[in-house]
């Protein structure tokens, strides 16, 4: 996957990621991550070398155009069933730090 | 209860058993279960064995991302660990529903994100060739589980060849189905328009069988599609009327070693014998642009799949106080290993603001490329041919601190997989003594022209399926 392009991923430029991704990475992290995260990114931009003006792009690779369905209610979840792998609840619903 | 040889027994011979009632299906899945505490202590192919056989056919090992009810579906993450599915995945119903008792549960990278089950969160699998070297992934523990006779079949996943690379590394069977014919309803999502659960086993015939179990539309998976035709055991032993192509970039691509292209050399020529019209093509843009391409659309795909990873509603949750967004950020570091953060930091780079067009978009066009390429390569020829990994078992440990080395092990699945053709690895031979697989990718749904092939060129190859140290 070689290719001419150089990229420079700032430290500012990982932890910005970072907190879009939501991921609250360690000071080590920081650094070998966004090290391999410029060297990927100077790889994959090797697909910048074609010229593709005028050509479609692919996001799935079946011609399915909506998909329709039958509007049948069915039984949901139960409560219990539904909180059954929750780390932390309160009665019948999902507790969380105050929002 | 007659005595079962494990590791030579194929799907298809442990059916005929059982329908002669020489054995019970309970007595099949005691006898693997046997097999596992006496082997998966050094291999570690599963994460866990299910002790009660249901049902009365085949047992069978599923890929920890295929959701099973009640029963610990990690992903191979931390960040599910404990995690309990209140449903089952289709793929899952469908084998319960053909009587398939559950073995158990089979090791992978985490989130299928890896080409050697080294980045499992619970430690790596072993080849059963060599436990020095890797099976191979993501779908690696379901690789060595066949391979070391500790389960007859599997399913595994396949998103850029998590399917058919370990197959080839473990010298098995593996299909990646046409994307869209099988249900990935309970099926942990990696990157969707690319994920693709299929069989693994000894044989092309035991893989044509599981196949025609867990494929067709379901109404839980709008993706899925119905089948244009049956799927048919394949018979045949010759190749009449069989148009084969040999891409050339495929082939010669670099880092290919000699003993794999010297394999693949002679299992095209034994095409030419089984009566095939053999011909060269080209696939000029497809191979080189093919691995970058995948890796801005798998990541950018993934870090929106696992965004639903927050602590909230299931899995892990980091210990302490602060707010939701600490809350969130902390549990997804303490949850994902390094090739899970990797891709998400990727994926969340080339989805932003100012990059998008650059990478994403640009990626989806070359996409169109590669299916344009492969499209006209199909009109001339029904099956093309290739290595399916470019070496042979890699050691334990040998490329972790690389993870472009690691990428470059599906540099010849990528293409066909972007394309969404389905892609057939058998085994076609020895290398430094470690299997090598032969790729036959095919157009979409052609799945019985793959099967056809790939039986008549298993039947000339006569490979040997049991690892020669467990002979």
């Amino acid at each position: 996957m070689g290719s001419e392009l150089r990229v420079t991923v700032s430290r500012e430029d990982v932890l910005q990621v970072a907190r879009l991704a939501r991921l609250a990475l360690t000071e080590d992290e920081v650094e070998r991550l966004g090290a391999q995260l410029g060297a990927i990114l100077e790889a994959v931009g090797k697909v910048s070398e074609l010229d593709l003006e005028g050509v479609e792009p692919t996001s799935h690779p079946l011609e399915l155009v909506n998909v329709w369905g039958q509007d049948e209610p069915r039984a949901s979840l139960e409560p219990e069933e539904a909180l059954a792998n929750a780390p932390d609840r309160s009665g019948n619903l999902f507790r969380v730090p105050p929002v | 209860m007659s005595a079962v040889d494990t590791l030579r027994l194929t799907a298809e011979e442990g059916l005929a058993l059982i329908e002669r009632r020489e054995l019970s299906g309970v007595e099949l899945h005691a006898a693997y279960l046997e097999a596992i505490e006496k082997r998966d202590g050094e291999l570690h192919a599963y994460l866990r064995t299910v002790e009660r056989a249901e049902g009365d056919a085949v047992p069978i090992a599923l890929k920890d991302l295929i959701s099973t009810r009640g029963v610990e579906t990690t992903a191979g993450s931390r960040i599910l660990a404990g995690y309990r599915p209140l449903f089952d995945a289709t793929v899952a119903t469908r084998c319960r529903e053909a009587g398939l008792p559950l073995l158990g549960k089979t090791n992978l990278d985490e989130f299928a994100m890896g080409s050697s089950t080294e980045n499992s969160a619970y430690g790596p699998t072993r080849n059963p060739w060599d436990p020095e070297r890797v099976p191979g992934g993501s779908s690696g523990g379901s690789a060595a589980a066949v391979a070391g006779g500790l389960a007859p079949w599997a399913l595994g996943s396949d998103t850029g060849g998590s399917i058919k690379q370990p197959a080839a590394l473990c010298g098995i069977v593996g299909l990646r189905p046409t994307y869209g014919t099988v249900s990935r309803y309970g099926i942990v999502a990696f990157a969707s328009s690319l994920d693709q659960v299929g069989p693994m086993a000894k044989t092309v015939r035991d893989c044509a069988l599981l196949y025609r179990i867990i494929a067709g539309r379901d109404p839980c998976d709008s993706t899925t599609v119905e089948l244009p035709e049956a799927i048919e055991l394949p018979r045949d032993e010759d190749l009449r009327g069989l148009r084969v192509g040999i891409p050339r970039e495929l082939n010669e691509a670099e880092g290919v070693e000699r003993g794999v292209s010297d394999a693949v050399t002679r299992a095209i020529e034994l095409c030419r014998e089984l009566g095939a019209e053999v011909g060269e093509c080209e696939l000029p843009r497809s191979v080189e642009y093919g691995l970058p391409c995948y890796y801005l659309i798998a990541p950018s795909e993934a870090s929106s799949n696992l965004a639903r990873y927050d602590g909230v509603r299931f899995g892990h949750r980091a210990d302490g106080s602060g707010s939701i967004h600490e809350l969130y950020e902390r549990t997804r570091d303490e949850g994902f290993g390094d090739e899970p953060k990797r891709r998400i930091m990727l994926g969340t780079y080339a989805l932003s603001a100012g990059y998008y067009e650059a990478y994403y978009g640009q990626a989806q066009k070359v996409r169109t490329v590669i299916r344009d390429e492969f499209a006209a390569a199909l009109e001339r020829f029904d099956v093309l041919l290739s290595p399916t990994s470019p070496t042979v078992a890699f050691p334990l440990g040998s490329r972790t601190e690389n993870p472009l080395a690691m990428y470059l092990a599906d540099v010849l699945t990528i293409p066909p997989n972007m394309a969404g053709l389905p892609g057939l690895s058998i085994p076609c031979g020895l290398s430094e003594g470690l299997p090598v697989g032969l790729q036959l990718i095919g157009r979409q749904f052609s799945e019985n022209t793959l099967f056809r092939a790939g039986h008549a060129l298993e039947r000339a190859l006569e490979f040997d399926f049991v690892p020669e140290r467990l002979r």
